[in-house]
């Protein structure tokens, strides 16, 4: 007697109906090396995961995509009762940038890129970078001055647009 | 493990379809797989499928999109037009290998 095996095979769900349409909107307002990362790594999982991905860039958030402040984002302990050292330590002359070099190194120890090649990965995962027009104005900034793939400098009220049915992350 | 018959191939899988057991993978199979999520290899698919697999010998993890990417010299943009929407999962799942379980 010969049986035929009837039941479905276990295939992960990877296959062309797997898309979802699922959107997400980024918005980094911070310009601190440690707080440009957590929009960096979710917008990179979002886009690995087939997510149609926006990052705005508003406020000090504009750093991360400006060319002279890009790759120069600085980590500090003030205001950081996370790095569990007293306050005052953090004031001292040198200890930002030691405080900087020390993230970077930690970084990079993982294989996770900085934050101008970051961008560039994300880019070519095909997400969307935007600046955000108030902030560039207040710096007296244009196209130019920011990283070539940032795609225009858009209001608050394009990027809701842009963003119609997204999920949202302030960060 | 559960096994799971891919045209013929018995394979064992975890519970989300991914391979549990190395030697099970060959060529042959790698095809099966890739039909399973909607794929046609070519040679620029396998030739991202033989590094994952010599990395994953190497340092017995599953190299996520960045590493791969770096390593095979494919760029980020081929990864995601050869393995569309989910490229690291789709390139571990045709490999024969656990899905990535770095961030980056």
């Amino acid at each position: 007697m010969t049986t035929t095996d009837t039941s479905p095979a276990v295939v992960p769900q990877l296959g062309p109906d797997a898309a979802s349409g699922r959107k997400l909107a980024i918005i980094c307002s911070k310009g601190n090396l440690d707080m440009a990362y957590p929009g960096l790594i979710l917008a990179n999982a979002a886009l690995g995961e087939g997510v149609e991905t926006h990052l705005f860039f508003t406020f000090w958030g504009l750093d991360m995509i400006t060319k002279a402040t890009m790759d120069d984002l600085k980590f500090t302990m003030l205001g950081n009762t996370a790095t569990h050292m007293p306050q005052g330590l953090g004031g001292l002359p040198g200890m930002t940038a030691l405080a900087t070099s020390k993230l970077k190194k930690a970084i990079a120890d993982l294989d996770v890129p900085d934050v101008p090649e970051f961008l560039e990965q994300i880019v070519a995962s095909g997400g969307h970078l935007w600046a955000c027009r108030l902030s560039a104005d207040m710096n007296h900034l244009g196209l130019a001055d920011l990283d070539d793939d940032v795609e225009g400098i858009i209001s608050a009220s394009d990027f809701i647009e842009k963003t119609d049915g997204a999920q949202l992350l302030f960060i | 493990m559960p096994v799971t018959t891919l045209e013929g191939h018995e394979v064992h899988v975890d519970a989300e379809g991914f391979l549990t057991d190395l030697s099970e993978w060959d060529d042959e199979l790698a095809t099966v797989l890739a039909a399973q999520i909607g794929l046609t290899l070519t040679d620029e698919h396998r030739a991202v499928l033989t590094f994952l697999r010599d990395d994953f010998a190497q340092r017995g993890e599953t190299a996520t999109l960045r590493r791969a990417s770096a390593g095979s010299g494919v760029s980020v943009k081929d990864l995601f037009r050869l393995f569309p929407q989910k490229p690291a999962k789709k390139m571990a799942y045709v490999a024969g290998l656990p899905k990535p379980v770095g961030c980056v």
